[in-house]
C-alpha cells in the first residue's frame, strides 16, 4: 500500500487530465469558435445593393453613399456626452439608450450609434469625431430613388435588427435587408456579396495584423441590377389617376404576364424611407389604419368581383353546354328563385338577351338563370359546385398566383365545403348560391386575380403567371414558371363570344362613352356591395367601382382590373381609369383631356370621410 | 560484500525522457513569445533566445552534477540545505521586487530565484534526516524534526510572498508516508493545503459553512447507521478546521501588508481577473479547447499569438501546447510527464540506500504535485495557484531548479549497484 499510492494517484491525474483535455478540445466545440471571435477581429465591408431598372431600361433605384456613426463601447473614454450630443443633435436620453444597446451587442465590436447622416451633417461630423474615442464615421450605400411612385412595388430596405441576425445569422449588424416587394423578393440578388477582412488582436484589442497574412479576407462582390417589367410612365400615370382616391391598378402584358402596373391608392414616395427622418414617416404610415397607405390593395385586398365575375359565369356555361350561344332568356326586372319567389334584381335593359347581349348589357337575370343549371346538371348540389369551383381554379383563382412579390391574398371562391359548413345536414340548393352567379355572395378575389383572368379571357384560354422580373444581370433567363402557359378548364372556341360581349360594353353596353379612338378595347363593368366594420358595427357604404378590359382586341397588349373603394357604379370611376391607362400604354398619350381632368380633379376624400364624420349618411350617391 | 564497479550506469530513459520536455518545452515558448516584428534571433531579449541559453548552460550544470561522487550529496545535504535557508532568508535583506514579490537575486542581468532551488536542498535534508539509522518516522519527536526540515523553507518562502512555492513542500509528505508515517497525517496534510487554498479564495466564512456543514452531514449519517458517534470529536474536528480557516483569514488580512495581499490575490488569480472571475482560467480553456484533435500548428495559434492568456510563457504553458497541438499533442505531453514520474519513483524504489530511495521519492513526488496543479488550473479543474509546470514554464532558476532537482537523483541512481 505505502508503495503504491503515490503511483496510482499519478495514473488516476492521467486519466482525469486526459479525459478533461477530451472534453474540452474534442467533445465540447463551443470553445473553438469563442476563439476565433477572441482573437480574431472581422470587419466587414458591405457592398453596393443592385440598381433597379424598368422595362424600358430606365433607372429606378440606385444608391447614395450614406456615412454612419459607428461605436466601439469598450474604447470609449473620457466622454464629453453632452457635448457630443449636441455635435450629433441627439437628446442624451436617447444616446444612452443607444449607448447601451450597442454595448449589449457587444462592448467589443462596433455598433452604429447614429444612422444614415446627411452629406452636411457627415462634413461637419467628420473632422470632430476623432476626438471622441471609441467613435468612428463608417461610410455605406443608401437607396437613392429616382423616381416619386411604385413605393409598394419596389419595397422598402432597413438595418438588421438583432431578431433578423438571429433568424439569419448571414447578416450582420449594420448591415441592410429588404423588408417588402422587390427588395425583399431579390434579396439575395439585389444584396451581394460582403467582404470580410479578418484581423488578428492581441489580449488589448490591438490590431497586430491581417490575421494568417489575409489568406480568408475577401472583396465584396456588388449586388446584381433587376430589370422589372413594370412600365414607370405608366406606373406614375396610374398613382396620378388615383390622385384622392383609394384602390388599385393591376395591368398585365396578355401574352407574357409581366405585370405592367401595380398600383395601390393611397400612395407615398418611396424616398420617406430612406434617411434620417425614416423611422418617423414609416410610423406615421404604419399607423394610418383608416387609408392604410402601406396596404398593397392590388395585391392583398379581397373584394367582391361584381360583374366581371359574369365573363367566368358565362364561360363555364358554355363549356358545361348547359346555354347555347343564341338561346335568349327573358328579364322581367330581376331573377326569381326559390319557393316564396325571391327576387335577384336587375336594372333596366332590352329584354330578352342572349349570352353576347348578356354580357353588354350585365343582365343578372342571365346568368342567375345559366349558373343555376350549371349546378344543378350534377346530381347534388355539393358535386354541381366542386365542378364550378374548378373551372375557376384553373384561371387561378381562389390562390395565391405564385407572383414574385412577397405579398398577397388567396381571395375566396367557395366549395361544397363552405355551404356544408353553413346549412345544417348539407341540406342546400343551388340557388342558396345563387349570389355567385353574379361575382357577389361567398366570391372574393384580389385585383391581380382579376386582371388574371382578364388576360386569360385575352388569351382565349392560357395565362402566364403574372410577374415582375423581367431581367437579372448575369442570369440569361427567369424563373421557368414564368413562362409557363398554364391552360385554363375552357375550350378556346368558347372565348370568342365573350369577347365579342366584352367588346360590345365599349360600342353599346355600360361603357359606351369610354371608348378610345382606333383602339378595339374589351371590357366588363362591376359594381360590388361594400360592407365595413366600422366601430364594432357592419355598416353598407358606397359600392366599389369595378372594371376590368384588354385591348387591343385581336393581340392584346393590356389587360387591367381596376378597383375604386367606395367609387359607386362601375364605369363612374374604374371604367374612365382603365381607360385612360389603356390609351396611355398603347399610344404613349391621351387624347381625351376631358376625361383626364375629371378624373384628376375627381376626389372621393368626402365619400370616406362620411362613416367617420358621426352623422347619418346616405350611400350611393 | 560490496562489489564495486568503476562503470556508472546512468538511466538513459529519464534522460531522454528530460531532454524532450525540455525540447518541446522550448518550442512552445518560442511560439508564445515571438512576435513577427521582432528582432533576430540571437537577440538575449528574446524570452526563447535566453530560455535557449538557460537550457545550454543547464547540461554544463548536468555533467558538473553527474561529476561529482554520489556520496558527496549525502554527506553535505545538511550544508546545501543550511546554504539553501540562508539565501531564502538573505532575501528579505538583499533581496529585489519583482511583480509584487521579493524572490530574486539580481546579479547583473540574470536573476535568481532561490525558492527555486530549495526544493532539491529540502529534498537531501530530509532524505539525510529519514534514513539516519537513529530516526523513526512514528516516534512523535522525529516526525516533528522532520516536518520542522519541511516547514522551514515553506515559512521562509510564503512571506516573500510566493504561496504558490510554498504550497509545494506539501508534497513531501508523500516520501514520509513511503516510510512510514501514518495515514492520518498525509489527509490532515491535504487537508490544511485544501482548506488554506479554500479560505484565499472564497473567505472564511463561507469555508467556516462549509465544514459545519459537513460535519454535521457526516455526523448525522453515522448516527442514522447507529455507529453512536462522539459529538464531543465531531465539535472537535470542526471547530479546529474553522480555526484554521479564520487564522488563515485573519493573518492574510491583518499581519500580511497590502503588497503581500495583492501578491497571494496574483497568484490565486483573484488580481488579474480584470474581466470577471476567472478570466485566466477561461482564456486558457478557450485556447486549449481551440485546437481540437490536432491542434492549428506551431505558431498558428491564434490565442496564442494574441496574447490572450496571461503568462503563457511561464505558469499557462500548457494552453499554447492545447492550442497549437491539439489533443494527440497535450496526450503526448501529458503522458511524457506521467511517464518521467512513474520512473522515478520506480526507481527510487529498487534504491537500496534508503537516503536514495527518499531523494526519488521526494523527486517524483515534487515534480508530480507540480505537474497536477499546474495543469489542473490551465485546463481550469482547479483555482488558479501560480506554479510553474517543470522543463517547460520559461525561466531560468526554475529549469535549473529542476535539473538539479532530478538530476541529482539520476547521480544516486547510478550508483545503485555499489551497494550489493
Amino acid at each position: 500500500m505505502r508503495k503504491f499510492l503515490l503511483l496510482f494517484i499519478v495514473l488516476v491525474t492521467a486519466l482525469v487530465f486526459t479525459g478533461r483535455l477530451f472534453y474540452l478540445q474534442i467533445y465540447d466545440t463551443s470553445f473553438a469558435k469563442l476563439s476565433e471571435n477572441n482573437a480574431v477581429k472581422t470587419v466587414y465591408d458591405f457592398p453596393q445593393r443592385g440598381y433597379i431598372f424598368d422595362r424600358n431600361g430606365s433607372l429606378l433605384v440606385q444608391n447614395q453613399p450614406s456615412y454612419d456613426v459607428m461605436v466601439i463601447p469598450r474604447e470609449v473614454k473620457d466622454l464629453d456626452t453632452v457635448a457630443f450630443c449636441e455635435l450629433l443633435h441627439i437628446s442624451k436620453e436617447k444616446f444612452l439608450k443607444k449607448l447601451a444597446t450597442a454595448k449589449r451587442y457587444s462592448p467589443r465590436l462596433a455598433s452604429p450609434i447614429i444612422p444614415q447622416l446627411t452629406k452636411q451633417e457627415y462634413a461637419s461630423l467628420s473632422e470632430k469625431i476623432h476626438k471622441h474615442r471609441g467613435f468612428f464615421i463608417q461610410k455605406r450605400s443608401l437607396r437613392d430613388y429616382e423616381v416619386s411612385h411604385s413605393a409598394n412595388v419596389l419595397g422598402y430596405i432597413r438595418e438588421v435588427d438583432q431578431n433578423i441576425i438571429d433568424r439569419n445569422p448571414a447578416y450582420e449588424l449594420g448591415e441592410i435587408i429588404g423588408m417588402t416587394g422587390i427588395e425583399k423578393q431579390y434579396e439575395q440578388i439585389l444584396r451581394g456579396t460582403k467582404g470580410v477582412k479578418y484581423i488578428q488582436k492581441d489580449r488589448f484589442n490591438r490590431d497586430i495584423g491581417a490575421y494568417k497574412d489575409g489568406i480568408f479576407d475577401t472583396l465584396p462582390k456588388r449586388g446584381k441590377d433587376i430589370t422589372l417589367t413594370i412600365d414607370a410612365a405608366l406606373q406614375a400615370y396610374g398613382e396620378k389617376l388615383f390622385t384622392n382616391k383609394r384602390g388599385g391598378i393591376v395591368a398585365i402584358e396578355p401574352s407574357s404576364g409581366e405585370i405592367l402596373s401595380l398600383v395601390t391608392a393611397p400612395y407615398y414616395d418611396p424616398g420617406l424611407l430612406v434617411g434620417r427622418e425614416r423611422s418617423e414617416n414609416f410610423t406615421k404610415l404604419y399607423y394610418d389604419t383608416i387609408a392604410i397607405p402601406l396596404f398593397d390593395r392590388g395585391l392583398k385586398a379581397e373584394y367582391p368581383p361584381g360583374s366581371p365575375f359574369k365573363t367566368l359565369t358565362a364561360l363555364i356555361a358554355m363549356q358545361e353546354n348547359v346555354v347555347s350561344l343564341d338561346e335568349k332568356i327573358e328579364c322581367r326586372g330581376g331573377y326569381y328563385y326559390g319557393k316564396r319567389g325571391r327576387k335577384l334584381g336587375c336594372h333596366e335593359h332590352k329584354s330578352p338577351v342572349n349570352l353576347q347581349g348578356g354580357i353588354a348589357k350585365s343582365c343578372n337575370t342571365y346568368f342567375c338563370t345559366v349558373y343555376k343549371r350549371v349546378i344543378e346538371k350534377y346530381n347534388t348540389p355539393q358535386q354541381g359546385i366542386d365542378n364550378w369551383r374548378g373551372h375557376l381554379t384553373s384561371f387561378g383563382l381562389g390562390n395565391y398566383l405564385g407572383y414574385d412579390l412577397p405579398a398577397g391574398s388567396k381571395g375566396k371562391i367557395p366549395s361544397s365545403k363552405t355551404y356544408n359548413a353553413k346549412y345544417p345536414n348539407n341540406n342546400w340548393y343551388a340557388t342558396a348560391t345563387i349570389s355567385n352567379a353574379i361575382g357577389q355572395g361567398e366570391v372574393l378575389l384580389t385585383p391581380i386575380q382579376m386582371a388574371n383572368f382578364t388576360a386569360a379571357i385575352a388569351n382565349r384560354g392560357w395565362w402566364v403567371r403574372p410577374h415582375m422580373i423581367k431581367n437579372i444581370q448575369d442570369h440569361d433567363t427567369i424563373a421557368k414558371a414564368f413562362e409557363y402557359k398554364n391552360k385554363t378548364s375552357i375550350d378556346p372556341k368558347y372565348f370568342e363570344p365573350i369577347i365579342e360581349g366584352m367588346h360590345d360594353v365599349y360600342r353599346d353596353g355600360t361603357a359606351s362613352f369610354l371608348e378610345i379612338p382606333d383602339i378595339e378595347i374589351c371590357g366588363k363593368t362591376g359594381t360590388a356591395e361594400n360592407f365595413k366594420k366600422i366601430n364594432g358595427s357592419v355598416k353598407q357604404l358606397t359600392d366599389h367601382s369595378v372594371f376590368v378590359a384588354f385591348a387591343p382586341k385581336d393581340n392584346p397588349k393590356i389587360a387591367i382590373a381596376v378597383f375604386v373603394e367606395n367609387g359607386y357604379w362601375g364605369a363612374r370611376w374604374a371604367g374612365r381609369i382603365a381607360s385612360l391607362m389603356i390609351e396611355k400604354y398603347i399610344k404613349g398619350e391621351i387624347t381625351r383631356t376631358d376625361m383626364e381632368a375629371f378624373v384628376l380633379n375627381g376626389s372621393l376624400e368626402e365619400e370616406y370621410n362620411k362613416p367617420y364624420a358621426g352623422k347619418p349618411f346616405k350611400i350611393n350617391q | 560484500m560490496a562489489t564495486i564497479k568503476n562503470t556508472l550506469k546512468f538511466d538513459w530513459i529519464i534522460i531522454l525522457l528530460f531532454l524532450s520536455l525540455v525540447s518541446i518545452g522550448w518550442v512552445n515558448i518560442y511560439s508564445a513569445s515571438y512576435t513577427q516584428s521582432g528582432g533576430s534571433f540571437f537577440d538575449f531579449s528574446n524570452i526563447y533566445t535566453k530560455q535557449l541559453l538557460w537550457i545550454c548552460l543547464s547540461f554544463i550544470l548536468i555533467v558538473f552534477i553527474l561529476a561529482l561522487e554520489a556520496k558527496f550529496y549525502e554527506r553535505f545535504s545538511s550544508i546545501i540545505y543550511l546554504v539553501s535557508l540562508i539565501t531564502l532568508l538573505g532575501l528579505y535583506i538583499f533581496g529585489n521586487n519583482v511583480n509584487g514579490a521579493t524572490s530574486w537575486y539580481l546579479i547583473g542581468p540574470a536573476s535568481i530565484q532561490p525558492s527555486e532551488f530549495a526544493k532539491a536542498a529540502t529534498a537531501l535534508a530530509l532524505a539525510k534526516y529519514v534514513s539516519d539509522i537513529q530516526t523513526n518516522m512514528n516516534a512523535f519527536k522525529d516526525q516533528l524534526k522532520a516536518f520542522l526540515i519541511l516547514a522551514l523553507p515553506a515559512i521562509f518562502i510564503i512571506p516573500q510572498p510566493d504561496p504558490g512555492s510554498a504550497l509545494i513542500y506539501v508534497a513531501f509528505i508523500f516520501p514520509l508516508y513511503r516510510e512510514g508515517l501514518h495515514f492520518v497525517y498525509l489527509l490532515l496534510g491535504f487537508f490544511a493545503a485544501a482548506l488554506f487554498v479554500g479560505t484565499l479564495v472564497v473567505g472564511a466564512p463561507w469555508i467556516g459553512l462549509f465544514v459545519a456543514l459537513i460535519t454535521i452531514g457526516i455526523f448525522l449519517r453515522n448516527k442514522k447507521q447507529k455507529k453512536k458517534p462522539s459529538i464531543f470529536k465531531y465539535a472537535t474536528i470542526a471547530l479546529a478546521c474553522i480555526s484554521f480557516a479564520f487564522s488563515v483569514s485573519y493573518i492574510f488580512n491583518n499581519v500580511f501588508e497590502q503588497r503581500h495581499r495583492d501578491r497571494f490575490n496574483i497568484v490565486l488569480g483573484k488580481e488579474i481577473d480584470t474581466k470577471g472571475i476567472g478570466y485566466n482560467t477561461n482564456q486558457s480553456e478557450i485556447a486549449i479547447g481551440s485546437g481540437g484533435w490536432f491542434g492549428k500548428g506551431w505558431t498558428q495559434g491564434t490565442q496564442t499569438k494574441g496574447n490572450f492568456v496571461p503568462e503563457q510563457h511561464t505558469d499557462y504553458i500548457f494552453s499554447t501546447v492545447g492550442e497549437e497541438w491539439g489533443f494527440i499533442g497535450s496526450l503526448g505531453v501529458v503522458i511524457l510527464f506521467i511517464f518521467l514520474i512513474i520512473r522515478v519513483l520506480v526507481l527510487a524504489e529498487q534504491q537500496k540506500s534508503q537516503f536514495a530511495r527518499v531523494y526519488g521519492y521526494s523527486v517524483g513526488a515534487i515534480l508530480f504535485f507540480h505537474f497536477f496543479i499546474n495543469v489542473g488550473m490551465v485546463t481550469g479543474l482547479f483555482p488558479t495557484v501560480g506554479i510553474p509546470l517543470p522543463f517547460f514554464s520559461y525561466g531560468g532558476s526554475g529549469l535549473w531548479g529542476f535539473t538539479i532537482l532530478l538530476f541529482i537523483f539520476v547521480r544516486l541512481d547510478a550508483s545503485n549497484y555499489y551497494y550489493t
